[in-house]
This record gives structure tokens, sequence and C-alpha cells, in this order.
């Protein structure tokens, strides 16, 4: 059962998701997001959290791209860099799903 | 204090000290507790909320072997229900059929499964245990099959080092998330077995070149946490990430620790959960507080400009080197003595050079050392 994995590359057709042992969860003590992952816990800042909110399974990266540039009224091209280069990161840790 | 106390983030939970497998590097204390000695299962649940009250996301389920435990599953829930993120720490031997289900179901987040060696007859004899390996690799199969996300855990020493290209494979091969090479920790039973685990130089060097190659290679496909072996560093690890700073652990009789070893320095002693609240003991109790922050600290820690990044190392290698909990980690450069770890490694190597001594270890049982060493 040798699992042929590779390295997934994010692309604007990948449809991001969280994967299982990852998820986000409002912390009432700290009074923040807080991303629960096997050993490490992380605290996203507003952007990163808002990225990771868009990866439901269901939008792809395209979309998530055009979302938040639309809500942050800013130019798609500078959203896009920011969110592949944030995935990518995010995947290659294997806290993204792509 | 020289930072505010902040609330814990994750606590270990040792709920047994009785274990199938007889490493001889267990982290547990050389006095074993019987069962006898264990919090029942409402006491733990009271704690696992109490700890959820303080702040703490994450609790880490291990032992012993946490499914010696008949009540896991109900202990799983009630942190699940908190919201606490669960990691169940296994040896993988002996897990009843139906078990590893029910751990998922009851809302477990992440099994750590550890491999004495990447060949059955490492892990077998590192264990005691025969017919060990395959065990684990039935639970590791188990696992994936219920879902459950993996980390196959490797403590390395001298009698598996050359096994490590052999250990990645493995856990490719189970599709694992996650591999911890980490090498042995020479407190507890390590200590007692220091000069049969100590690798050698040749070795340790030849596995950081193979574990960063292999993390290159395995970017975004599989993790690889490396934990060094303290004795060739030149900086101390930040132990616990700072004593009582964000994390503490529980023995089976419901003993608050900030660390695995802490019991070992005898100027201390440590409160139990029950007569106080965790809240009490993370707060007051003079043990959390002997070495927090950096006020505590002597030179050259207190003028170095790691203070808040090593915070200091390891206590309990401190004074079992040192025989000063309040020194600074002889791991770390700037210790006066950190030259004291370089003939540990050089004796170590003379006295397994002796066939006789080669692989004689203390196998952790409860009651084979009634004193601590």
């Amino acid at each position: 059962m040798m699992a042929l994995r590779e390295r997934a590359l994010v692309s604007p057709r990948s449809v991001p998701s969280l994967p299982k042992h990852v998820r986000i969860q409002y912390d009432p003590v700290r009074q923040a997001f807080a991303v629960l992952s096997p050993e490490k816990i992380f605290w996203p800042n507003d952007i990163s959290l808002d990225i990771l909110r868009r990866c439901d399974g269901r939008s792809t990266v395209g979309h998530i791209i055009a979302g938040l540039a639309a809500d942050y009224d800013a130019e798609q091209e500078a959203v896009a860099a920011d969110v592949v280069a944030f995935l990518q990161e995010w995947s290659d840790k294997l806290l993204v799903k792509l | 204090m020289s930072e505010p106390l902040l609330p814990p983030i994750g606590m270990l939970a040792e709920l047994t000290h009785r274990c199938p497998l007889q490493c001889p590097y267990c982290s547990n204390p050389l006095e074993l507790l019987k069962a006898n000695r264990e919090l029942d299962t409402q006491t733990w649940l009271g704690l696992f909320s109490q700890a959820a009250d303080l702040g703490v996301l994450q609790v880490h389920l291990s032992g012993g072997e946490p499914t010696l435990r008949r009540d896991l599953e109900q202990l799983i829930a009630g942190l699940s229900a908190r919201g606490v993120y669960t990691n169940l720490i296994t040896a993988g031997v002996g897990i009843a059929e139906g078990r590893i289900e029910a751990f998922a179901e009851a809302g477990l987040d992440h099994l750590q499964l550890s491999f004495q060696g990447a060949r059955p007859a490492t892990t077998d004899r590192i264990g005691n245990h025969k017919g060990g390996h395959e065990k684990k690799l039935e639970t590791a199969r188990r696992a994936r099959a219920a879902g459950l996300p993996l980390t196959i855990n490797a403590p390395i020493h001298r009698h598996n080092i050359e096994e490590v290209p052999e250990f990645i494979e493995l856990a490719l091969s189970l599709g694992a998330e996650r591999l911890e090479i980490a090498n042995v920790q020479y407190a507890g039973w390590a200590l007692t077995n220091r000069d049969q685990l100590m690798p050698e130089r040749a070795a340790v060097d030849r596995q950081a070149e193979i574990v960063a190659a292999a993390r290159e290679r395995l970017t975004g496909i599989m993790n690889i946490d490396f934990v060094t072996p303290d004795y060739f560093a030149i900086y101390p690890k930040p132990c616990m990430g700072g004593w009582a700073r964000d994390a503490f652990m529980v023995a089976p009789d419901g003993t608050v620790l900030p660390c695995h070893a802490a019991q070992t320095i005898p100027s201390l002693s440590f409160e139990r959960f029950g007569p106080r609240s965790l809240a009490e003991i993370w707060t007051d109790s003079p043990a959390f507080n002997a070495f927090r922050g950096t006020d505590w600290m002597q030179q050259p820690c207190r003028s170095c400009e790691r203070r808040e990044i090593d915070w200091g190392g390891c206590r309990c290698q401190a004074m079992a080197i040192a025989g000063d909990a309040a020194a600074t980690d002889p791991a770390c450069a700037k210790s006066p003595i950190h030259a004291r770890m370089a003939m540990l490694i050089d004796e170590a190597q003379r006295a397994a050079a002796i066939p006789s001594n080669d692989e004689q270890f203390v196998y952790r049982r409860i009651g084979v050392v009634t004193e601590p060493a």
C-alpha cells in the first residue's frame, strides 16, 4: 500500500480545503482564532484567516482571489500573488489540501 | 517575573505508567506508579475541563500506554466536547479490535504511533516485546482505515540510527502525514542507559544530512520533525518552550509537573490536582514559578541574547550534569561545562566498545529501580 503521493502545486483551478488534522477554532480565553494541528498551534492574522476560511473544499483558488480582492477593494493581481504564496506554503506544511 | 503569566496552551496527560513495552529510554520516571495510583475517570474528566477553562487547546494523551485505560474513549469524548484538540500517543500493541474506530468516533483528532525500529527485529528487541513490529503495522493500517491522521514517532539512538532512511520509507508506506525523528533525550530511563544508547558522532552527522535531504525531497508530501541530539548540540533546546511558559504535564496520580523529568530536581516539590485546582497550580505553585521567565537565570544565560529563545535550555539536564538546576544547560556551547558533554559521548563510546556491555539495557519495568539513579 505504498502511497504514491506528490507535492501539490497551487493553480487557479486548485480547490483548497483544510485536512482532517487541521481546524480553525475560536479561543475564548485569548479572544482570537487559532489553527490547531498535530503539534503546532498557529495564530493567523486577519488576512490569513480570511484565506483559510475560504478553503472550504468547494471554492477554486481563482474564486478565492476574486472574493478577497472584492472584500479588500484591491487589485486581483496583487492579491493573487499573496494568496498563491500563502497556500503553497501551507500546502507544503500539509496544513492545506489542494 | 520578567513577562506576564500567560495561560497554558498544551498539556501532556500521562494517563498510566503501565505499558506492554520496556523501552530503555522511556521518559517516565524510574519510580513508576502502579495502576492503583492512577486518577479515576471522573477526576481526569474534571481535570480536562479545568484545563480547557484555563486555555489549554491541545492535549496529548500518553503514558505508559494510554490505551490500557479502559475509559480512554470517555476521556477523548470529554476533551472533544470542550473543543480540545486530542493527540493519542501510543505504542500500538495490543489494542483490542474496534477500539481505534471508537477513539475516532469519540472525536480523536490525531494518532501518534511509535516504532522502536524500522526493522521488525529492532522494534521487538528495543521494546522487549516479541511481535511488536507487526502489531504496530496493523495499528497504523487500522488508524488510516478509521480516517485518523497519523504521525510515526521514531526515537533514535545508537541501535537504530542507521535505520533512519528506512524509518522515512516506513512512514511514507504507512501513509503518515508526519514523521518524528526524535533523538533520545537523556532523562528518565534514558539517563540510566545513556552509555548503551549514545550514538557515535559520525552517525549523528550522517543522520542530519539524511534528514535534511529527505525534508527537501518530501516537501508537501510528509512533514519530518527532527529532534536533534542534545549532547552534540551548540545551543540547547528551549525545553517545553520555556519552563511553565505555555505547557505542562500531569502524571498518572495527578501530580502536575512543568516537564517529564521535573521530579529529578530535589529542591522542588510538586502539587497534585484534586487538593488544588489546575489554575492555582499553574499560577502559584512555587515549583512552576522557580524557573519561569528569565529572573532565575545565572550567567551566561542572564545576559545572553538567546535567553528568550532557549529559555536556558533544560533544567533537568542542568541538574543531571551540572548538579545545579539553575545552571545553563550544559548542551549550550556557552556553558562553562559544555566540554563535559563531549566527554560523556566519548565515555559512552568506550563503554559500548566492551562487548559484554553492549545492549545490556536496563529495561523499563515497574519495580526494577527503587531509588532515583
